[in-house]
């Protein structure tokens, strides 16, 4: 072969990129959808890519605000983490090694609403999984030692944890946006943590991990009748009343300056904002999503134009919803070089001003609309992504038909939509602002800019 | 086209086996095509890998091929800066690029009519790059800002794959740290980056895949149409980075101002990757010591003796046990309370790995690891861009796509007595350790 120029005149002549072909829609998931005698709602999809089975369960977990709050989530978090430790029946030992026998893993972790059970087996080992699962919620035992071994290992990950800018950041976050509230505090401290017994997770899970109200989401390689009679059959001694809390009201937004919590030393500033969002059952959603979009939810977006393709301020901008029961939010994220956090600011703020008091632009919103309903595609190709999405849809009160109803939704927002959704919900002055940084350096030019208090 | 509706049905003995098409041919200019069609779901992933890494980078240019990289996104013949971007994004596609030590890749997942605009988008950059000055020096400073969130403002940032190769390699090829140095990517300069352009980025050097919701006839068509005319180039003959191995034990010790608490990782060389036969009992051989609370490594540090604070062992300075050359390690990193000293650690995974070495395995160990690594490794090709990376660096490496369908048997066939061998081969003394304290403590 002979070596060729390749900045040549010809090599450089710019081609048309070609048009989009004809889209082929995905068929929307046929689910098997039963509420056993105890108050289980089953859902169940075929969906044979691999020969795996993917199983999310969910279950009502809300917490106390106020004084109570600190212990619950410190004995919430150790019940998520201890609940494979022992039944009845089988050691933690035994446990570990079953689940790797049938080719399959679960994970238990629980939040401010629910206690997420989250597992895949290989297809054939899919009986023993549930045998296993129904052990564990009418028999976890959680053994002393165990509890007492974890209990240590908490406090030490805690503290690796709490060593990251992002989760300081998130701490202060949550904290000034919800105070007392459980969306305050998402992690315990370590005294608590030192504080729980194993009579109090024993005593938490009778009284808390109930069928009632919770949701087991089935995706992979079954038949979705059998499956659902499978369930019924393993978890049908699964009985237990349960008290169902509902999560408080949220208090309302604060009124308070940006907040600067100091890391001396640091390279960056980890900047976090966030304000209340409407939930996806919101008619004013499906446009707000739009805006988001174009302002920075995704890599074609302004602020990430802005503020990484123009400016090189930062790595990884990015806009994005969480969308807890009590109440949705829009959060903002970036890591800006030290130097640069208040010119990073302002350029954010400037974003957010546009977005909420300019209309944008028709080719803008209709990319933005190709990505959302593209990505819902992408995202539900894989056994895994279905399972996921499916579990949270049917959490929050929706079904499978959102994958057909939600890109309708789109397709009717118009740019006056988006500006009056923006308008409403992300204006920079409806924001709360932390920043995690060497205050030393950026707490006075931040104060050009807006009052900072230091944390 | 075969049915491949259910892509994946269990053989009749043994582990389930995947059973994907793959369909292979190859242009005049030396592009390697794979082409494997699943019409399951309207969704397709094309990626490009090209066999150049951390490795090849030269001496000076730390980090250059990560840097290079970004600089694939920043403009083609036809496409101006962020167009890449928002032609994937606004066909509805997700898409990355990554820098690993032996290939680099671009991918894009789309729904299945942008499929013919995927192709267009990679052929466009390998065409011709666009490099401009001011583009270099944007993502300079953006590369600069990810090493900052990744390493240097993190606890652990860079344990152990940026701080331990020094320690494990002699080679400034297997040695030097991938991410860079500021120096080296401030020094970086246009005409850098146009020689490795054209010295790694010749179609010739490159791998397609497209996976999905596709005809491959119509692939075939739009490949030759968008590639063909390429001009193919001389492709660098890939150099050998073998080291000897090590005869005694090296450790060494990093500070880290932001860590609370100690971690260490300890090293050893596996045999080459390139033969499957010897070096997957390595594989199998860190996970039977690491892979959950069943391994040994857990079971004895954090159930029975509670030394630790977690535990974790994987083949692969990245983890990438299945996409690297040679050499590669098998690690175990452990991080652990100030209360458990460093040699402790040491002489605990060293009881565990010789009892290992000397008893074998137990009844059934080696079944049930083996299985839950099959269970994952279909888990990661069931969404179609894992699928499109696994059966491009397989036909990258091993010139064998078809290992996609393969593997879980030659996992099988991984024997208890091959993964007790190297369990006796993991020494003290052919080890590399690293600690790594809280700046500060003692």
């Amino acid at each position: 072969m002979t070596t060729t120029d390749t900045g040549s005149a010809q090599a450089l002549q710019p081609r048309a990129v070609p048009p989009l072909g004809k889209p082929r829609s995905a068929r929307l998931p046929t689910v098997a959808d039963t509420t056993l005698d105890n108050g289980l709602r089953v859902l169940a999809v075929r969906r044979p890519g691999v020969p795996l089975v993917e199983m999310r369960l969910r279950v009502p977990f809300a917490g106390p605000s106020g004084k109570a709050g600190e212990p619950h989530v410190a004995r919430a978090q150790l019940l998520g983490d201890t609940l494979l430790s022992g039944t009845d029946r089988r050691t933690a030992s035994q446990i570990a090694v079953d689940l790797q026998s049938l080719g399959g893993q679960l994970n238990a972790s629980t939040d401010a609403d629910r206690l997420g059970i989250s597992g895949s087996v290989l297809a054939s080992g899919f009986p023993g999984m549930l045998e296993l699962l129904g052990e564990l919620l009418t028999g976890a035992s959680y053994p002393r030692d165990e509890v007492v071994a974890e209990r240590d290992r908490l406090v030490q990950e805690l503290a690796i944890y709490r060593s990251q800018a992002a989760v300081v950041a998130r701490e202060a976050l949550l904290r000034r946006l919800y105070g007392d509230h459980p969306y305050g505090r998402e992690l315990p401290t370590a005294e608590a943590v030192q504080g729980v017994t194993p009579a109090q997770l024993r005593g938490l899970h009778a009284r808390r991990v109930a069928p009632g109200g919770s949701i087991l989401t089935i995706v992979g390689d079954v038949h979705p009748a059998r499956a659902v009679a499978q369930v019924q059959k393993a978890l049908n001694d699964w009985s237990t009343a349960g008290k169902e809390l509902v999560t408080p009201e949220l208090p309302p937004r604060p009124d308070v300056p940006a907040l600067l919590v100091d890391r001396p030393g640091a390279v960056q500033t980890t900047i976090r904002m966030a304000g209340a969002a409407p939930s996806r059952t919101s008619p004013e959603y499906a446009a707000l999503s739009l805006a988001n979009m174009v302002f920075g939810g995704y890599f074609s977006s302004r602020w990430v134009a802005n503020i990484r393709e123009d400016k090189g301020y930062t790595y990884s901008p990015h806009s994005v919803f969480e969308h807890p029961p009590a109440g949705s939010r829009l959060t903002l994220s970036t890591d800006v070089a030290t130097p640069v956090t208040a010119p990073s600011m302002l350029e954010t703020v400037y974003e957010l001003g546009r977005i909420a008091t300019l209309p944008v632009g028709q080719g803008e919103l209709d990319q933005a609309r190709r990505y959302a309903i593209g990505s819902l595609q992408v995202g539900t190709a894989s056994q895994g992504g279905l399972a996921s999405l499916l579990s949270m849809l049917v959490g929050s009160g929706l079904g499978v038909e959102y994958l057909r109803d939600y890109p309708k939704q789109l397709q009717a927002v118009t740019v006056d939509d988006v500006l009056a959704a923006a308008g409403t919900w992300m204006a920079p002055s409806r924001l709360t602002t932390v920043l995690v940084g060497d205050a030393d350096l950026v707490a006075e030019p931040l104060s050009a800019l807006f009052e900072v208090e230091r944390a | 086209m075969p049915s491949t509706r259910s892509a994946a049905r269990p053989r009749r003995t043994g582990s389930p086996s995947p059973s994907y098409a793959v369909e292979r041919f190859s242009l005049d200019n030396g592009l390697r095509v794979v082409v494997s069609p699943d019409t399951s779901s309207p969704v397709v992933a094309v990626a490009v890998y090209y066999d150049v890494g951390m490795r090849s980078e030269p001496e000076g240019r730390t980090g250059f091929a990560h840097l290079f990289e970004h600089l694939m996104f920043q403009g083609s013949a036809s496409l101006g800066k962020t167009e890449h971007f928002t032609y994937v994004q606004g066909s509805g596609g997700t898409l990355n690029g990554s820098t690993h030590v032996d290939y680099t890749n671009y991918y894009e997942t789309l729904p299945s009519n942008a499929a013919e605009v995927a192709l267009f988008l990679e052929a466009d950059r390998m065409r011709s790059v666009a490099l401009t000055q001011e583009n270099l020096d944007n993502q300079v400073a953006v590369v600069q800002n990810e090493i900052r969130v990744n390493v240097q403002n993190r606890p652990y940032g860079g344990f152990p794959w940026i701080t331990l190769p020094p320690i494990l390699y002699d080679s400034f090829a297997n040695s030097h740290d991938g991410y860079g140095s500021f120096v080296d990517l401030e020094s970086a300069t246009l005409d850098d980056a146009r020689s490795f352009f054209d010295r790694y980025y010749a179609p010739g050097n490159a791998v397609l895949t497209v996976a999905g919701d596709v005809s491959p006839d119509q692939i075939r068509e739009w490949v030759e149409q968008h590639y063909g005319d390429i001009p193919g180039r001389d492709t660098p003959q890939r150099p050998s980075f073998a080291e000897p191995p090590l005869t005694a034990e090296r450790r060494a010790l990093v500070l880290d101002r932001l860590a609370p608490a100690p971690a260490v990782a300890m090293a050893w060389r596996t045999p080459d990757p390139a033969d499957l036969a010897t070096f997957l009992p390595y594989v199998v051989l860190a996970e039977v010591l690491t892979d959950g609370d069943a391994a040994r490594l857990q079971d004895r540090m954090l159930m029975r003796d509670r030394s630790v604070t977690s535990v974790g062992g994987y083949v692969g300075i990245m983890g990438d046990a299945l996409d690297a050359r040679d050499p590669t390690p098998l690690i175990v990193e452990v991080h652990h309370p100030d209360e458990t000293s460093v040699d402790r650690v040491l002489k605990t995974v060293d009881e565990e790995v010789d009892r290992l070495a000397t008893d074998g395995l137990t009844e059934g160990e080696l079944q049930r690891t083996v299985a839950r690594m099959t269970a994952r490794y279909l888990r990661e090709l069931d969404p179609v861009m894992g699928r499109a990376q696994q059966l491009s660096v397989f036909e990258q490496q091993r010139s064998r796509a078809e290992l996609v369908n393969e593997l879980p048997g030659l996992l099988d066939e991984v024997t208890a007595e091959a993964v007790q061998a190297a369990a006796g081969q993991l020494r003290p003394d052919n080890r590399a350790v690293l600690e790594l304290r809280p700046e500060g403590s003692s």
